[in-house]
């Protein structure tokens, strides 16, 4: 069996529903996107969701700005139902040595170059613990925090997101795998989904995180991405004692509280994490997380875990996502945001709708493509776990 | 009855908030537990998973096996933070 689209997204995690959204609001009609599980099944769903204007690279900075407004009023842009359960009360991220407080003073610096605006402030290991009471200050030699930082649900972001493409038009496929990308000569033709049905399309959008490597190779492009288990536990609901998002890269530890009540507790151990396609989680990581945040904030302690669960990070060797165009006509990746790509959705999503439709992008994300490793143009973001 | 009866007590839902999601076209029992925490509570849905799964099959005219099982997440029983940490047995703290 064949069909037609004009374009196809393979990926229903918050960033392929954005790109839908703002493709279908351009005016594309007949796109379909492509999702083997249900909505945010993958990445999007299993990660904690900060959103922070807090990073060190002039790219990531821009696209955080843009991307924190437009959460501010996405349920209004999007005409949502419910609530994607944003909660800005400020993030913080903890400095453990003075290296790293010179570090978070140089990204404060090149945030406020950027936008004046920008409420990142620097403080000392007091200030901190006036945020957090019951912080540990041991070894603390002070902190980065922004209060319009936060978090919010990312089943909610990407559901309002899809919905609105949907109301757009757009052809929204769950349980759908793509099992093959299609090439004629230099140029995407479309794709195979699994039952051998094709969809002929002249655009292919790949967001599909560490799974989009086997699409490139597919087409002959060498995608340096690989998929790496990173882990988070939760507590049950309690009264609201933590506004604030609490970080320490030092120890790759994280954890925040929901409006709902409960604490997500997370650590990045890429040292000795699974780097494979393996969303179980395991005991070890239960003690390490409890052991790393009880650190940080040993009223933790009396918590109760309820509930753990793994997720894939997509890994590049610079930590940066992989955006743009490629070599193959038609074919557009977003992908590899290495743990730091929910957030920035919002804004990438309407980027990539412009570059497919051939527009130059309202924020300009040429760093970003493919190709830079091969010339050895890495971005490396300093501030991500 | 619909309005008051409840089908996950950790979460507070109820079978209304339940029918509202399938109206709302989400089939999917994994769905409906990540927009609404159906089963994500304390007691991990020890009751409530069997009942969506019934409220799911029953509208979407699928058999209990056919639907896609949401996944029971250890620590399966709350454990407290310091008990982790003290390892022991359970009956120690």
């Amino acid at each position: 069996m064949k069909s037609k689209a004009d374009a196809v997204i393979i990926g229903g995690g918050v960033h392929g529903c954005s790109i839908a959204y703002h493709m279908a609001k351009k005016g594309w009609k007949n796109v379909v996107l492509l999702e083997k599980g249900t909505l945010a099944c993958g990445a999007t769903g299993r990660s904690v969701a900060g959103i922070r204007h807090q990073f060190g690279t002039e790219i990531n900075i821009r696209l955080a700005n843009e991307s924190v407004r437009r959460m501010e009023r996405l349920e209004e842009e999007l005409e949502y139902d419910g609530s994607i359960e944003l909660m800005q009360k400020g993030y913080l991220m903890l400095a453990y040595s003075e290296d790293e407080l010179d570090l978070f003073t140089c990204n404060r610096d090149l945030q406020k170059q950027i936008d004046p605006g920008n409420l990142t402030e620097i403080l000392t290991p007091e200030q901190a613990e006036e945020l957090v009471p019951g912080l540990n200050l041991e070894g603390l030699c002070g902190a980065s925090f922004n209060h319009r930082d936060g978090h919010a649900s990312p089943f909610h972001v990407t559901q309002a997101y899809a919905n609105a493409a949907t109301r757009l038009g757009v052809d929204i496929r769950t349980g759908v795998e793509v099992e093959r990308v299609k090439k004629e000569g230099d140029r995407i033709s479309g794709v195979v989904i699994t039952g051998g049905e094709e969809i002929n399309s002249p655009v292919v959008v790949a967001a599909a995180g560490a799974y989009t490597k086997n699409f490139g190779e597919q087409v002959g492009l060498d995608i340096p991405v690989i998929p790496e288990r990173h882990q988070v536990a939760v507590t049950e609901p309690l009264e609201m004692i933590l506004g604030i998002m609490v970080i320490s890269f030092a120890h790759g530890a994280y954890f925040k509280q929901t409006p709902h009540g409960s604490l997500l507790l997370g650590v990045g151990d890429p040292e000795h994490e699974v780097k494979d396609f393996v969303e179980r989680s395991s005991w070890q990581f239960l003690y390490d997380v409890v052991k790393k945040t009880t650190f940080h904030w040993p009223a933790l302690r009396e918590a109760n875990i309820i509930r753990q669960w793994a997720g894939l990070y997509d890994m590049t060797p610079d930590s940066q996502g992989i955006v743009g165009k490629t070599s193959v006509e038609g074919f557009y990746l977003d992908l590899g945001w290495s743990g730091h790509g929910f957030q920035l959705a919002p804004a990438v999503g309407q980027v990539m709708a412009e570059i497919v439709s051939g527009e130059p992008p309202f924020i300009d994300i040429s760093c970003m493509c493919l190709e830079r490793f091969e010339r050895g143009e890495l971005i490396p973001e300093p501030a991500c776990v | 009855m619909e309005d008051n009866t409840i089908i996950c007590r950790c979460e507070d839902l109820t079978l209304a908030d339940i029918r509202a999601m399938i109206k709302k076209g989400f089939h999917n029992p994994q769905e409906i537990k990540r927009l609404t925490r159906c089963g994500m509570g304390p007691c991990q849905g020890s009751t409530c998973r069997e009942l969506l799964l019934k409220e799911v099959a029953a509208a979407s005219g699928k058999s209990i096996g056919e639907l896609e099982m949401t996944t029971f997440r250890p620590p399966t029983k709350p454990i407290k933070a310091k008990s982790i940490l003290m390892g022991g047995d359970h009956d120690e703290i």
